[in-house]
């Protein structure tokens, strides 16, 4: 890490006016050309020495990338540049994808959600990003342009590892989709920070939960964990659990402990690893037995 | 090194600028404009005391670069006061001793107009949320909730 100087260091802003010119400048410096959406991960890590780039390509005007559609048969459709204030308040996101909204409303202050993006906060690949662990446990799928065109992969195919994604050299992240949530789905994005508000999550977990049939129990649940491996992850485990058994305090509790061994974390300067395991376990407890009352 | 034209309306005042690429909206506020209200406090958006309006919309300054602000309309602690008077929220904070250092002061009073805008009678739960990303480390914000509180009371965001 350098020693902080005051500003930013030197670099070429550019601003494309299509898809495609975008896509060919960042392919054409690749390594060295990056997208640019809020900022606000990557002036912190310019600013400490660990990013550098000599073009950042803002990429947050082009069509269509800060629009939120909700359509009947696909889902909503999130511009990989809309902000989280944008998402946490749409009238869209807060009834039909509760979760999305709860987990971008818990994102740092107001004033970093007016500057933050659902698509950076994918990109930037932390495995506490409260985004992507909505996106995973939603099931969304993210929709990427490049010189290829267009592609699209499920979210957790998406992430690779800490900070690694698999965009490809020229490729940015254009929107994010959500398919139409399973009905009478419910959900809580459980985030546990150093401070009741504004914080990084320490640990953070995603549970949504929906009547199914097909199932034994008659229910079915997704859980998600969040800072505790290096990318946000499933707890299949605790979701077969919730499928075998029916619901209530006991298979909670059974599928709580399986949740906290499916999580792998590190000991960093905001928490323990023994620390995060066993809150891994009470927050996805909690989440169960929130999301338990309300689909009944 | 790339440099850019930029018009940008700061309280009402259009500015027009010729800025690099990489200097952020804070660095053209306090070194261009002489607009020094508006704080560095960490560079890394944490903080708070760089706190402007852009459109209505509080953002951290030091988080945006003043290339992104052309055509936009931004609005500083200085830009608060009409004609000389203060507003009827900086009145509050200084009747209900709001501040101490000062130093927070700008983007929490920028913050706390911007709640006022979008909630006219916020409870000091909300209050409290919407200034999350306002630090402050004199006053143990107390007294800052009450005067937003008391400034919502009078009916003036303005």
């Amino acid at each position: 890490m350098q020693t902080p100087t005051p500003g930013l260091p030197a670099f070429d802003y550019t601003r494309p006016a299509s898809l495609s010119e975008a896509s060919q400048l960042l392919a054409e410096q690749a390594g060295e050309a990056r997208p640019f959406m809020g900022g606000t991960d990557i002036f912190v890590q310019m600013r400490d020495g660990v990013v550098r780039s000599r073009t950042l390509v803002d990429v947050k005007h082009l069509p269509g990338m800060r629009d939120i559609l909700y359509d009947e048969g696909m889902g909503l459709t999130v511009g990989a540049a809309a902000t989280m204030n944008d998402a946490a308040r749409h009238p869209d996101v807060q009834t039909r994808y509760p979760l999305l909204a709860e987990a971008a409303h818990s994102v740092a202050s107001y004033q970093v959600r007016n500057r933050a993006t659902i698509g950076g906060n994918l990109c930037n690949a932390s495995p506490c990003a409260d985004a992507s662990l909505a996106t995973l446990v939603l099931e969304g799928r993210v929709i990427v342009y490049g010189p290829g065109g267009e592609r699209e992969m499920a979210v957790g195919e998406f992430f690779v590892g800490p900070g690694e994604t698999s965009l490809q050299a020229g490729e940015f992240m254009t929107a994010i989709r959500y398919p139409v949530p399973p009905v009478g789905a419910a959900g809580r994005y459980l985030k546990l920070g150093r401070s009741k508000a504004g914080d990084l999550a320490i640990v953070s977990v995603a549970v949504l939960g929906f009547p199914d049939e097909g199932v034994p129990s008659g229910y079915r649940f997704r859980i998600g964990l969040g800072s505790v491996a290096p990318t946000v992850v499933r707890a299949p485990q605790a979701e077969a659990v919730l499928m075998e058994n029916p619901p209530g305090e006991e298979t909670f509790a059974l599928a709580a402990e399986r949740a906290m061994e499916a999580a792998a974390p590190i000991d960093d300067v905001r928490a323990s690893a023994a620390y995060r395991r066993a809150m891994v376990r009470n927050l996805a407890l909690r989440g169960l037995r929130q999301v338990g009352e309300r689909i009944g | 090194m790339a440099i850019h034209s930029i018009t940008v309306t700061v309280n009402g005042s259009r500015e027009y600028l010729t800025v690099p690429s990489h200097v952020t909206l804070l660095q053209m506020l306090r070194e261009r404009l002489a607009l020094t209200g508006t704080k560095n406090g960490c560079e890394a958006g944490e903080c708070g005391a760089c706190t402007v309006l852009v459109d209505g919309e509080p953002v951290n300054s030091c988080m945006m670069l003043a290339v992104e602000a052309d055509g936009r309309e931004v609005t500083t602690v200085e830009g608060l006061a009409r004609e000389g008077q203060l507003s009827p929220l900086q009145e509050a904070f200084v009747a209900h001793n709001a501040v101490q250092c000062g130093f927070c002061t700008p983007g929490v009073l920028i913050s706390a107009r911007a709640l006022l805008e979008r909630n006219p009678h916020p409870s000091g739960e909300e209050i409290r949320e919407a200034l999350v990303g306002n630090l402050c480390r004199c006053t143990g914000y107390l007294r800052i909730v009450q005067a937003v509180q008391a400034a919502a009371e009078e009916g003036g965001a303005k």
